[in-house]
């Protein structure tokens, strides 16, 4: 039960923004796809929901191309967690994890005990019991980003993408999303942009440059200062974390040549 | 404003006192729940029959309620078998108010509909059954009618089939100016409808100014919209192009849900986005044309119900259809019983009442209630 992109290549309005991608997430695996913007990061994952058609190649879910199902069938096998625009209409916390259910649910059935129970036990499972009744466009960022996990949750996907999860999110919640997702025991992939969330949760890694894939390996033997020089345009430092060992980065300004150390106001008195 | 909330929620977890929204004051407009909304339907649906009543009733001739039932009964089901009221007492129940309340009920309920579809095909809360076009294309097709004097073949339903090729045509203008590569997208389908809009009034105040200023008052009373020509003639095609819209509406209730939060998260969740959005607006478009055939454009109920909707029943859309077709049909009964009453002998243009009577109450429930203020947080 793995996931892979068979050679995909996607164009958009003439130019191609994906060439060539070839990548593999095991079965049970968290693969990360780190590049800077525009590298392609979302293309990808977007190809694999059928949002987008690849011009050439194919994604496979298991053993089958996923332009070649239905859409509900991609949708009950495969969820997505993204950042979602607040729209114009207002659902509660419940009503926005229940629309995970919405492909396994056929016109004519009606939303059952067993879904009912899903929704809870997604909702209990990120800590959001208590806010089922609440607005979801009145939650904090980090609220917003757990109640959309539970509704991957509740799909019952055995894969899940995941696109910039934590963006914008203060890093106790970018910790505690990707703590709960790498909890789900599901087949991951996920776009990444802070290096050191990937280095800390990633079994192995692909990196994107302009549409393609520049390296590809586990953390410790992609993270360079090489790499990322070449494919951010920043000199890094790499250490150890000092108390788990991993592999960090620190990353140089490009107009000093200096370390970015965190800036500590000097006080006035 | 975010820090304050922030806070809140983030104490929240912590103990297990009330929701950080009420210590906020803040009222949320809470869904009610399954069985909430039952009861509500159920009473709307007892505010219908109980409307009918009292607007066939209303009038220059006041007709008590049990004569008003007498007459239907007698009509529908033959009892009472003697009628025990006058032969004018009869047409006026039976052929001439009833057939117009009932087109309220249709047109309505009809309205409200379509206005929920319309909202969810564009994600936009400001949309209406008039959003692609099809009022102001009706409008040149009914002036056609009655400046020109086209489609006079067709006698009496000139004007409806005028008005009702005008909208669908408008509306097929405006599908394929919008459409393109990406297939159709909101913004696009919002902008193609505003400027077509546009073209179609300016051709309609041509028609009017250059030739035949007479004709002026008829087709601005018939652009205010009207249930006064409604016969029982014109009844059946409207109801069963409600009823099946409306139904099939009520089968897509979970996939407009996730169609509202947007093309990517339904597509993730196993909607085809763009055959959706193309049956959508075909069904709405047509039970629009029909509608507007019947009782020209008639403003604000298509807007301002699916919105009185989502504050009582929230926004998942199994509640929000079948609540804003009854509301609609209410309040659309009472407008026409103001359109006929207020100004008796003569009548007011129903969409007077709808957009004076429904605007201000809108706000005031607006303002009353937290509705629409996440997103400004």
């Amino acid at each position: 039960m793995t996931l892979a992109y068979d050679h995909v290549s996607v164009a958009a309005g003439g130019r191609r923004i994906v060439t060539d991608v070839t990548l593999h997430v095991p079965s049970g695996g968290l693969v990360g796809l780190i590049g800077p913007n525009g590298s392609g990061k979302s293309t990808l994952l977007r190809t694999a929901y059928r949002m987008l058609r690849p011009s050439a190649g194919a994604v496979w879910l298991g053993g089958d191309d996923v332009h070649r199902l239905p859409y509900r069938t991609v949708a009950r096998r495969l969820a997505v967690v993204r950042q979602e625009q607040d729209g114009d209409f207002e659902f509660t916390v419940a009503e926005t994890v229940a629309m995970g259910r919405t492909p396994h649910k056929g016109l004519l059935d009606r939303e059952a005990d067993e879904d009912r129970r899903l929704v809870a036990d997604a909702l209990e499972r990120v800590g959001m019991a208590s806010f089922a009744g609440r607005r979801f466009v009145t939650l904090s960022g980090g609220e917003k980003q757990r109640v959309l996990v539970a509704r991957a949750i509740a799909q019952r996907a055995r894969y899940l993408l995941l696109d910039e999860p934590t963006n914008h999110l203060d890093v106790r919640y970018q910790l505690e999303i990707m703590d709960l997702v790498a909890g789900l025991g599901a087949t991951v992939l996920a776009a990444l942009h802070d290096l050191n969330i990937a280095a800390a949760y990633c079994d192995r890694v692909y990196v994107l440059q302009a549409g393609r894939i520049v390296a590809s390996g586990s953390l410790d033997q992609v993270l360079s200062p090489e790499l990322v020089e070449l494919v951010y345009g920043v000199r890094a430092g790499v250490v150890r974390h000092p108390l788990t060992g991993d592999r960090q980065l620190c990353f140089l300004s490009p107009s000093r040549g200096a370390l970015l150390t965190p800036v500590i106001p000097r006080s006035k008195e | 404003m975010t820090a304050v909330r922030s806070v809140g929620a983030r104490s929240q977890r912590g103990s297990s006192g009330p929701p950080a929204e009420t210590r906020q004051g803040r009222r949320s407009p809470l869904p009610l729940g399954n069985r909430g909304t039952r009861v509500l339907l159920g009473c709307l649906a007892a505010g219908i029959v109980v409307s009918v009543t009292v607007a066939v009733g209303a009038g220059p001739v006041r007709m008590p309620s049990r004569t008003v039932w007498a007459i239907i009964g007698r009509h529908v089901l033959g009892v009472p078998a003697e009628p025990s009221w006058d032969a004018s007492a009869d047409h006026i129940v039976w052929l001439v108010r009833l057939p117009r309340v009932l087109m309220a009920v249709v047109v309505g309920g009809g309205l409200a509909v379509v206005g929920v579809a319309f909202q969810a095909l564009v994600r936009n809360a400001l949309a209406d059954p008039y959003l692609l076009g099809a009022s102001s294309g009706a409008s040149v097709g009914a002036t056609a009618v009655i400046v020109l004097g086209v489609f006079s073949g067709l006698g009496t339903y000139a004007l409806s089939a005028a008005a009702f090729a005008g909208a669908l045509g408008a509306v097929v203008v405006v599908f394929v100016i919008a459409r393109s590569a990406g297939g159709v997208t909101p913004l696009r389908l919002i902008l193609a409808g505003t400027a077509m809009a546009a073209v179609f009034a300016s051709v309609t105040s041509f028609l009017i100014l250059a030739v035949n200023r007479e004709a002026a008052r008829a087709v601005m009373f018939w652009l205010l919209g009207s249930l006064a020509p409604a016969r029982w003639g014109f009844l059946g095609l409207p109801t069963a192009v409600v009823l099946l819209g409306a139904c099939w509406l009520v089968l897509q209730a979970r996939r407009l849900n996730a169609l509202v939060i947007g093309d990517d998260t339904a597509t993730t969740l196993g909607v085809d986005v763009r055959r959706l959005r193309r049956s959508l607006i075909t069904v709405a478009s047509l039970v629009t044309g029909v509608l507007v055939a019947v009782s020209g454009t008639i403003g604000f109920v298509g807007l301002m119900i699916p919105h009185l909707a989502r504050l009582v029943a929230g926004s998942d859309h199994r509640r929000v259809l079948p609540v804003s077709a009854l509301s609609g049909a209410v309040f659309l009964v009472w407008a026409d019983v103001g359109a006929r009453v207020l100004i008796a002998p003569a009548e007011l243009p129903i969409g007077v009442i709808t957009s004076l009577v429904g605007a201000p109450f809108f706000v005031l429930l607006m303002r009353r209630s937290g509705y629409g203020q996440g997103r400004a947080a």
